[in-house]
This record gives structure tokens, sequence and C-alpha cells, in this order.
């Protein structure tokens, strides 16, 4: 199958979907099928060959933080070029609805597309204004995919319409296969039953809020209270001064910062610790962390996010925590430190529940939506609207 | 007197233009209904036609065999009218047959039963997300078409008011939750 891919942010940036999009080529690509993807991108980043370059993006003030997008009159030419060249069965969009690559490739093709919404953006001003705009190209999707079921419920209020639901994929195996790092361990083999405490992870940027950070720290006491042996390990960009500036001194020796870790150590992290802690407390539609470290192995205690309860199947699959509850996130951690069997059932049971988020599965569905919108469809092509003589039926063909 | 005719001759091109051009989005709904529409009964009659061959290839017990074969028999023969009655009679029967993880295992063991059982189960996943391919479809066109601007200038043509597909498709868990390799 020749299969479109638009990314609507910029390559040179990581972030969550444009790693999916990357991973989600990586594995069409292995099961035979011809992918492109069409992403922002500066002309001197290396580019994996399957993706093709639609310009450099513009950083924008919109939506009340600066956007990196793709708009205006070259890149919408680009767009028609790629579609017209790569011929493709299916093109599939990601966030149809930014300013940016892929409301243009919405109204630049027509045939089958599919798209998939990640966030859950509450109803923002500029989306009410522009619906009379967004709604034409919008029609023109076929199949909709939202990444969680709380992001299909945000879709279904704000736009209308219906969507599937499925999850972002992760490469289980590769998080299994990790080696577990001795330092990252608990010192003995006689800790992990918690006679020295045991180690806590934490991954994500140490500066965002919301990712949680402070509410770990407040919870930290109490928990160096009734287990001082504990060690806290915390992988992720931001100011590790700032971070430690609530805490007694005497206990900032109990907390490592590791700062940007390789996707390999962040594997051998999460293989590593005795108990992870996502205690984020807002804007996350799906989590994908939560997945990565139920692939890894590690037992995990995570707010009560609707995303995250959601991926943890309702707490089936790890522990829930209220959001933003310090004592409740304390009291947890101490439960599940000192409970060895507890975590041995939690390793378990994530193992199993994580094999639907594996990416032969979660590929498998997509493939699924591709072949349901091309069933009885001719292939994408680029929107060549009926010139005005066509229209009033004095064409000559 | 000349410049008002001419503005009054702009002012109709322009309502034309938008006219001429929501007809067109709404020629586009209806196409992506009928694409929907048949991609919806490509699954039915797949997912129908995969138990009618499992029902009949003797790899179930007689009563569940039974069950399948006349469920499938009637979901495809069904008429339009009761069409949906009779798909959602067949997802109850596949549900009440593979409830139990047991019953989908011993089916794989038999020869050949690998293949029927992967071709089953991509069947009951496909089913529920054509229909609601098909049922956003409905809605957009829904949408536009009571809208009144279309309503006034008739817009829509001769092109029946496009109806959602109503049915059961809940697949039976012992399936769904096996990965589709």
């Amino acid at each position: 199958m020749k299969i479109g891919i638009v990314c609507p942010y910029s390559w040179d940036v990581p972030g969550g979907v444009q790693f999916h999009i990357r991973d989600l080529a990586e594995h069409l690509i292995r099961l035979g099928h011809q992918v492109s993807v069409l992403a922002p991108a500066d002309d001197d980043t290396p580019l994996p060959p399957f993706v093709v370059s639609a310009g450099r993006a513009v950083p924008v003030p919109y939506n009340g933080s600066v956007a990196r997008l793709n708009f205006g009159f070259i890149s919408a030419a680009r767009v028609r070029r790629w579609l017209h060249e790569g011929t493709f069965d299916v093109i599939h969009i990601h966030e149809p609805t930014s300013p940016s690559l892929g409301l243009l490739s919405c109204w630049a093709a027509q045939g089958p597309i599919v798209a998939t919404f990640h966030t859950s953006n509450p109803r923002s001003r500029a989306m009410i204004a522009a619906y009379p705009i967004l709604q034409p190209a919008l029609e023109k999707i076929s199949a909709r995919i939202a990444v969680s079921e709380y992001a299909r419920r945000t879709l279904v209020e704000h736009l209308g319409g219906d969507a599937v639901v499925i999850p972002n994929g992760v490469d289980v195996g590769f998080f299994e296969r990790a080696e577990p790092k001795a330092e990252w361990q608990s010192r003995s083999a006689a800790a992990a039953d918690g006679s020295d405490g045991g180690v806590i992870g934490f991954v994500g940027r140490i500066d965002e809020p919301r990712k949680g950070l402070p509410v770990l720290m407040k919870a930290l006491p109490a928990i160096l209270a009734a287990r001082p042996g504990v060690r806290l390990l915390v992988a992720g960009r931001g100011d590790e001064e700032e971070a430690v500036s609530g805490l007694p001194k005497e206990m900032r020796a109990n907390v490592e910062f590791l700062g940007m870790v390789s996707d390999e150590d962040k594997a051998r992290l999460l293989r590593s610790v005795d108990l992870y802690i996502a205690p984020n407390t807002g804007g996350e539609s799906f989590g994908i962390v939560l997945v990565e470290a139920m692939s890894a192995g590690a037992p995990v205690l995570a707010s009560d996010l609707d995303a995250f309860a959601q991926v943890l199947d309702q707490g089936g699959a790890g522990e829930l925590f209220a959001n933003e509850d310090a004592g409740a996130l304390a009291a947890a951690a101490i439960r599940l430190l000192g409970d060895p069997a507890r975590r041995a059932e939690l390793r378990r049971r994530g193992s199993a529940h994580v094999r639907r988020f594996d990416w032969s599965t979660v590929g498998a569905d997509i493939l699924s939506v591709y072949e349901t919108v091309t069933d009885g469809t001719s292939s994408v092509a680029a929107d060549d609207r009926p010139g005005l003589r066509a229209r009033f039926g004095l064409a000559r063909s | 007197m000349t410049a008002t005719l001419i503005w009054i001759f702009v002012g109709l091109l322009v309502i034309g233009l938008y006219l001429s051009w929501t007809a067109g989005r709404l020629d586009r709904l209806h196409t992506r209904i009928d694409a929907a529409r048949a991609a919806l009964d490509a699954q039915l009659l797949r997912r129908a036609s995969v138990t009618q061959e499992l029902a009949t290839s003797g790899v179930l017990d007689p009563a569940a065999s039974i069950v399948l074969y006349e469920a499938a028999h009637a979901a495809r023969q069904a008429e339009e009218e009761q069409r949906e009655v009779a798909e959602s009679e067949l997802s109850a029967a596949l549900r009440a047959v593979f409830s139990e993880t047991a019953q989908v295992e011993a089916v794989r063991e038999v020869p050949g039963g690998e293949d029927a059982t992967v071709e089953l189960a991509q069947a009951v996943r496909r089913v529920p997300m054509a229909r609601r391919f098909h049922n956003d479809a409905v809605r957009a066109a829904r949408a536009l078409r009571r809208h009144r601007k279309v309503r006034w200038f008739r817009l829509a043509g001769h092109a029946p008011f496009p109806l959602a597909f109503e049915m059961d498709d809940e697949p039976p868990t012992a399936l769904a939750d096996r990965p589709v390799t």
C-alpha cells in the first residue's frame, strides 16, 4: 500500500507526535508498505529517507503560546506537489485541526483521508472562530482516530461526529530487553524487600509543573520519614537547584538528577527502579511513559487523570492516587515500597496489559483503518476543484 | 443607475458561487457516504462469510455450529429493512459462542483453525470501525443538509436523506482481546 503521512510539527523538535509518526512509518515500512512522511523541517536537518521536508516552520503566537507552524502559499504548493507525486492509496493526517500542514493537506487532498487527533485541548476561541473554515476541510476526512477514550470524548464534544480509539504504540520488546543498571537498582538483593528503602523513578521535564515533580517533592519528606533509605532518580531537563529548593537540606542527597537521558538509558532506568511514579497534574491525553514503564516491568503509581486511569485499566495494571494530593501519593508509595508481593503482581499485570499497546497490535489496527477506508474508493489525488467553466457546463472535455 | 445594476450583478454572482461551492461540498459528502456504505457492506459480508465457513467446517460443537450458521445465513439474506436487526443478532450469536477464551483456543488448535480465528477476529474488529466511519459521514451530511441555504435552494437535488446504520456491533471479548497478528 502507498501511504502518505502528514506531520504538523517540526521534525527538528522532539515531541510525542513526531516520535509516534516516526515509529509508525518504520513499522509500516518493515511490513513492506511504501511510506512517505511530509513534515516541516529546516533545510539542514538530516532527515530519514522516508521524510519529505515541507520547508521551515515559522514561530507564530497561536493559542496562548508560540507554535512553530507551516502555512502560506509556498507550503500549500509543496503539499500539492507531494500529493501529486506520491499517488498515495491513503493519506494519514495527524492533528488536522492545527493551522499547519494538517489543515493544508486536508484542503488540498481528496480521496481516502485518515486523521489522528492527539490532543484533547479544551475548546479554544480560535477554533470556534475558525469553525466555518474548519468544517468543510474536516468533512473530507473519511476516518477519524483518537488516541484515547478521553481524546475521543473531547473530539465528539467539540467537532461532533465520532472516532475509533487506537492507542499510541510502544515497542514493548525494546523495554523488555533493556539491561537493568546496578547503580540505579536497590543496593542489595535483600533491599528488594524494602530494608534499604527502594528506588523510585521519575521521567519528565523538571521545570514543567504539569509533569508533577513539585507534587512528588512535597510527598518526599513523608516517604523518607517512613523509609529513610529511599532514593529518587529524576530523568529530564530543567533546573535541578530549583526543583529541590523546597526540600530540607539533609534530604537532598536522596534525590539524584540524571539530566536528559537517551532512549536506551530511559529503558534501563525504568527496568531498574522499584516503583515508577507519574504525578502529572494535567494536560495529558494519553500517557505513553506509563506504557513504557509497564513494558519495562516497573510497578506504576500514577495520578488519577482520565487518560492515565484508562491506560492503567482503571487501576488494574497500576495504582492510582488522587491528583495533586501529595499525602495520598506518599501513603501509596510507602505502602507499595513495603509490599514486594503487590509490586510483583503489578509487574505481572502491567506486562500482560501492555501487549495491546505494542506496535504489532496498534499497527494492525491502523492498517485495518486504512484498508476499511480504501475499500471501494479510488486513491488520493490533489483536489483539482472544477473550474468555473466546468461548473457551468462550459468545459471542453 | 448602471453602478447599482453592476453591484446587484456582482452580489448575485457571489451568492451563486457560494451556492455552487456548497453544492460541491454536499456532493463530496454524498460520495463519501457511498464509499463508507460500500466499505461497511464489505465488512459485514466478510464477517458473515467467515462465520458461516467456521460453522460448516466442523471445528465447533454441533449446537454452536447451528446457532452461528443460522445467524450468519439470516444476516446475509436479510432485506434492507431487517438488516440492522439480523446483523445485531449475528453479533449476539458470536458473543454467545466465543465468550470464553478456552473456546477460541480450541478452535485455533484444529488444523486450519488458526487462520479462521485470525480472520474472524479481524472481521469483528473492522465492522465497528466501518460503521463508525459510515455514521460519521452521515452525521456530517445531515448537518449540512439541514442548513437553510441547502433546503431553500434544494442543493441536495433528489439524493435521499442519509440514514445512519444502527446495530449492536460489540465484538466477543475473547476474540477482541487477542492481538491480531
